[in-house]
């Protein structure tokens, strides 16, 4: 589904990923980790098509397509999701109005009717049970004065109402007490299928245990350093990064 | 490059809409003010001479005024020597219903998207067109007319009801006040007046749009709206003009007057041109706009969305006279590419527990400057007068200016009155987070702006409140790469 194949990118001159090589088939669920500053969430904010980043090297398959050349809006139409580590709030507008249009262009964009009111609604209502989300909470302006849990719990339930292929988590357990990290991950978890995939970035193996990963990869100064299968999550947690730190280091100075 | 840069580049790629003009005979008054071209129009006006000596004494008056220069606000100065002051559609005989208006003046409007056929009309709104400078179309009138409603056009309510005219024409907002005014007062051709008779409840929104069609043509309209006790209205202002590379002037007068337990809504949506992407051309809006809460409990609420002009100079205000009375002013104003605009209002607090509230948001992008500029008085013996301000502003881009002038003038101590003042900027972050869910930047910057204009666009009529939005997104699009 997911094909990253030698990707560099660099933020105003500076480089950041320096050839990743990443595939990840459907149904499968990836966790990146790696200490503070390797990259992971640069990695994230590339696939999503952030613009401050640019992309030197490489290329990224997505169900086939090449996805680097497409717009933000266009790469979410096809059907990539960024979960945002820090969810931006917008004055005025409330989620409700704010996913009903979002939707409606997805769908325009898939040659698919625009919803109208009614059968949103009950979309809305469907997924809402989903991330336990409150009504009342969709209808005030989107993100502005929620609290750290609601916003995360807001973003993955606007992933149930866009229904993406590709899910990509950017640390959306910073900031979750333990209760809402059980609801986000229950959420996550209640949306996985067989035809989607999930790509979870985080610092901690904590929501490991939620979300249970089939890779774990490790990144560090830009690079895929190491993978292995949840069992390498628990080493980390228990062992840090640095004897990872070290080993690279060490074979990079010889 | 920065998203926001490339969003300012592309700023400009829009263009008004309303920009034609049409071909028709007129009848026009020779270019130039004097004496003589004042007593031109009120003859071509029949009008009586009470008429003609208020405006000679307001021309006289304005002679010895000088422009306002204390505006945040740089333009040409105009010479008004070089301006036409009268110019009508020529018409074979004065129009008794809107069947027997000339139907190219029908298309007209109809391009305009404002049907003149009352059958076709969306129910609930009556509606007074103004074409350069006099009315020429009053719909519902008969309707109104069982409920003792007058809507008609000045000259018409000159004629019809000079004695309702005598009483209140100038009594908010004096031919002294200022030097727009003043003009005016000398110069004025048409415009609405509507009376609201005690303990009535006007069933549907009274309307005026204003077209400027000629050009070199100023447009001086007046319009006068008297809400007798315990009665309400709610009216409704639009405008537009054809696209011309010299700048128009348009100088209005709006007075309000609100009896006992009467409540006036007025709603403006200024579309007027505002000048090409270099800053060529549009229009200079120095309008007067006044309303007096005369009674006790009356209120008068001002709402506009201002997207048009090229200097927009403008102050639409609250003189709260009786004990009780309220006083609203919410505004949005959007400026792009070199538009001016210096807007506000001044609340003006003379009776005992008065309250006023300001909601100001301000939008600019391009090399626009937005200027609110409020005041807020308390007098002496306004007892417990209540005021809350608030004036946001959102920048789009950095080669745009925003800039508050706040007065506060309190005689009273027991008076309270709060300040809130926000500064934002549209963030590459909100755009981004906007296209990460599927909605185009050009979508995104329409839903953002209308978040943040929604408090008072929330207060508009709901039909208006959809065009507002439209125009809102309409003045910024292209603004989005």
């Amino acid at each position: 589904m997911l094909s990253i194949k030698n990707l560099h990118a660099s933020i105003e001159g500076t480089p950041i990923l320096r050839g990743i090589n990443l595939e990840v088939k459907a149904g499968e669920v990836h966790a990146i980790m790696g200490p503070n500053g390797s990259g992971k969430s640069t990695l994230a904010s590339v696939l999503a098509g952030r613009e401050e980043y640019e992309v030197t090297e490489g290329e990224v398959l997505f169900q086939g397509k090449e996805l680097l050349p497409l717009s933000p809006e266009d790469r979410a139409r096809e059907g990539v999701f960024l979960a945002f580590q820090y969810p931006i709030e917008i004055p005025g507008v409330s989620t409700t109005n704010f996913l009903r249009t979002a939707l409606n262009q997805v769908r325009e964009y898939r040659g698919q009717e625009p919803l109208d009111a009614v059968k949103f609604l009950s979309l809305m209502k469907e997924k809402m049970a989903l991330v336990e989300i409150d009504q009342k909470l969709l209808s005030r302006s989107l993100n502005e004065g929620f609290s750290g849990g609601e916003k995360k719990r807001n973003e993955i339930f606007q992933m149930a109402m866009l229904n993406p292929v590709l899910s990509i988590l950017d640390e959306t357990d910073s900031g979750l007490d333990i209760d809402a990290l059980r609801i986000v991950s229950n959420g996550v978890n209640k949306l996985k299928s067989d035809t989607t995939a999930t790509i979870v970035v985080t610092h901690y193996q904590r929501l490991l245990d939620y979300i249970v990963p089939d890779f774990v990869h490790v990144l560090y100064k830009g690079r895929i350093v190491k993978s292995g299968t949840k069992e390498l999550a628990l080493e980390l947690e228990e062992k840090g990064y640095d004897w990872i730190k070290e080993e690279v280091d060490s074979t990079a100075t010889v | 490059m920065s998203k926001d840069n490339q969003i300012l580049e592309d700023l400009n790629s829009k263009e008004y809409e309303h920009g034609w003009s049409v071909n028709f005979e007129t009848d026009e008054a020779p270019i130039g003010l004097n004496e003589d071209i004042i007593r031109w129009i009120s003859t071509k006006k029949e009008e009586p001479s009470w008429l003609l000596d208020w405006r000679l004494k307001a021309f006289k008056i304005w002679q010895g005024m000088t422009e306002p220069t204390w505006a945040n606000v740089n333009y040409l100065k105009m010479d008004l020597q070089a301006l036409r002051y009268y110019s009508a559609p020529k018409q074979s005989k004065k129009a008794k219903n809107i069947n027997e208006v000339d139907p190219e003046l029908i298309a007209i409007y109809e391009r305009l998207g404002i049907s003149l056929n009352e059958q076709k009309r969306l129910q609930g709104i009556a509606i007074d067109v103004v074409l350069d400078s006099v009315s020429v179309a009053t719909t519902f009138k008969e309707t109104l007319g069982k409920l003792g409603i007058v809507f008609c056009s000045f000259s018409e309510a000159v004629k019809e009801h000079p004695e309702l005219i005598q009483k209140y024409l100038g009594s908010v907002v004096p031919m002294t006040d200022n030097y727009y005014a003043a003009l005016n007062a000398a110069v004025f051709s048409d415009g609405s007046f509507c009376y609201i008779p005690k303990g009535v409840r006007c069933p549907m929104e009274l309307s005026t749009y204003f077209r400027i069609n000629a050009a070199n043509t100023g447009q001086f309209e007046r319009t006068l709206i008297v809400a007798d006790d315990s009665s309400y209205v709610s009216y409704l202002e639009g405008c537009t003009a054809p696209q011309r590379d010299e700048n128009q002037l348009h100088a209005a007068v709006v007075e309000i007057y609100a009896g006992a337990h009467a409540e006036v809504k007025y709603s403006t949506v200024q579309n007027w041109f505002p000048g090409d992407k270099d800053g060529k051309g549009g229009i200079y809006n120095f309008v007067t706009k006044r309303g007096i809460c005369a009674g006790d409990h009356s209120k008068i609420s001002w709402t506009q969305v201002e997207t048009g002009s090229a200097v927009t100079w403008k102050y639409p205000s609250c003189i709260l006279k009786g004990d009780y009375s309220i006083g609203e002013f919410y505004s949005v104003a959007v400026t792009n590419n070199y538009q001016q605009a210096d807007t506000g209002t001044k609340m003006i607090h003379i009776g005992k527990n008065t309250k006023s509230r300001i909601v100001s948001k301000g939008i600019s992008a391009g090399k626009s400057q937005n200027s609110y500029r409020g005041q807020v008085q308390v007098m002496k013996r306004a007892h417990n007068a209540r005021n809350f301000s608030q004036c946001d502003s959102l920048l789009m881009g950095n080669q745009c200016g925003a800039h508050t002038f706040p007065y506060i003038d309190i005689a009273n101590p027991s008076a309270k009155v709060e300040h809130e003042a926000t500064t934002s900027k549209i963030g590459e972050d909100q755009i981004f987070y906007c296209n990460q869910r599927g909605i185009a930047t050009e979508d995104a910057v329409a839903l953002i702006v209308n978040g943040y204009a929604k408090e008072v666009l929330n207060q508009l009529p709901m039909e208006f409140a959809v065009e507002a939005q439209k125009l809102l997104a309409l003045t910024l699009e292209g603004s989005v790469g």
